[in-house]
């Protein structure tokens, strides 16, 4: 099991699902696999379809329209996945706590591995979040 | 089935070699592409690592699709690249022949993007099934440059389809591509195999912008580690089979040795920078590309190669 784990480590495929976000931090996120940060170094790749995925990365509000899709994309991966909500959104709901369509616990709609927070996360934090994942992952 | 067959098929120049030089050849793909956009780049296994994750991972057979052949594609696939494997590495490293001939190659070749089809068609996806077409648009265009190429060595050295034997007239009288049909057959050639490995510029079936991944859209776990590890295959197929049909095959003794991975680490970053450096094309454009340019092209190298030049 821990040698897979460290292959898991070395080579996560990312998904990005934004649930209704206001694209901050989406735009941080991308910003990670520029020269500057290159998150591929690590093995980290941004796929498209949620079947080649081992994180899930939700930025946003989970609101009661997204919440559904959300739990479909989140039945859709195989595991093992791993699901990292990015800023203050997931984290604390932010501003929208008492909004009328927002669903009601954090970890509610999907079980939520790992929070980054900030609003939006710097670049260096999301990458110190996938450290501890992946330290984690290596026991 | 005897001892050398099985060691042919399974070890050196079958499953075992071109599995990991392809996935080698796939890191300095990811590499020199990370080099391009002055990023660094992954490390020099993480192939390796990606193809052993992905083997661990969950298998999920879509309920709406076709489970037997969503299975049997990427597996199939697997098979048919070996098998080219092995009969053109046996005929570039140790000339001999392994039952199979120049056609049985071009067949099998063709027989991957049929089952590429399948694959893509079966879960009932639509984003997959449009990835499936457009890889037989894809074929349908680049099909008639490649068999055109390939006729040009089998003119060249008098009529021969044998592998082998090909070999041996370059080395008779030497490689094709000194000659001004082997030149042009290389040219066109090279970008045929571009569209057969749907590299950019004509990743059409793929089109991760519109398609997300195209055919291998619900392949997750052990299946897409077998469609990318087909992928990482080719890598080392295509430039063989280039290297064997114009450029004078691969000697394994003393500097030849040097001398023939110059050259496959030539077409390979030839290959990579062609990739880096062209946007994709439309459909149509590809089409018209292969049929309008290319073939002229490849036939004109034909008629240039029938006529001895």
């Amino acid at each position: 099991m821990s040698w897979k784990n460290r292959r898991l480590a070395k080579s996560l495929w990312v998904f990005h699902a934004s649930a209704s976000p206001c694209n901050n931090c989406d735009i941080e996120i991308l910003d990670l696999l520029t020269p500057r940060y290159d998150v591929e170094r690590f093995g980290i790749k941004l796929v498209g379809s949620i079947r080649h995925a081992d994180v899930l990365l939700v930025t946003g509000i989970m609101n009661d329209k997204v919440a559904p899709r959300l739990r479909r994309l989140y039945e859709q991966a195989p595991r093992p996945v791993f699901v990292v909500g990015i800023g203050a959104c997931p984290t604390t709901r932010c501003c929208f706590k008492e909004s009328y369509n927002v669903s009601p616990g954090r970890g509610d709609v999907i079980p939520v591995d790992l929070y980054v927070e900030g609003c939006p996360p710097k670049p260096e934090a999301m990458i110190d979040a996938i450290v501890k994942l992946v330290g984690v992952l290596n026991g | 089935m005897n001892a050398t067959l099985l060691f042919d098929v399974f070890v050196f120049p079958g499953v075992l070699f071109t599995a990991v030089l392809g996935l080698l050849a796939g890191w300095l793909d990811r590499k020199v592409s990370a080099r391009f956009q002055y990023r660094v780049g992954p490390p020099v296994f993480q192939n390796f690592n990606d193809f052993f994750k992905l083997l661990g991972k969950e298998t999920i057979l879509v309920k709406s699709g076709v489970p037997w052949l969503f299975i049997a594609a990427p597996l199939a696939g697997f098979a048919v690249m070996s098998l080219v494997a092995t009969a053109v590495g046996t005929a570039l490293f140790s000339g001999r022949t392994v039952g199979a001939d120049l056609l049985v190659v071009m067949y099998l070749l063709m027989f991957y993007s049929v089952l590429i089809f399948l694959g893509g068609a079966s879960p009932g996806n639509v984003f997959s099934s449009l990835g499936a077409g457009r890889e037989v648009k894809l074929l349908l265009a680049d099909e008639l440059p490649f068999i055109l190429v390939c006729l040009v060595p089998i003119i060249r050295s008098g009529y021969q389809i044998k592998l082998s034997a090909i070999l041996a007239a370059q080395n008779e009288h030497g490689m094709f591509i000194g000659s001004v049909s082997g030149a042009m057959a290389f040219v066109a050639g090279l970008l045929a195999v571009q569209a057969k490995m749907a590299l950019p510029p004509f990743h059409i079936p793929e089109a991760e912008t519109e398609l997300v991944a195209g055919p291998f859209m619900e392949y997750g776990g052990p299946l897409l580690a077998f469609w990318k590890l087909n992928q990482f295959m080719m890598f080392a197929v295509f430039p063989f089979l280039l290297i064997l049909l114009f450029w004078g095959g691969f000697p394994l003794a003393g500097l030849g040795v040097l001398w023939g991975v110059l050259k496959y680490l030539l077409i390979l970053v030839l290959m990579i920078i062609i990739k880096n450096t062209n946007p994709r094309l439309r459909t149509d454009t590809a089409i018209a590309f292969f049929w309008k340019v290319l073939s002229p092209l490849a036939l004109a190298a034909v008629v240039l190669a029938v006529l001895g030049v």
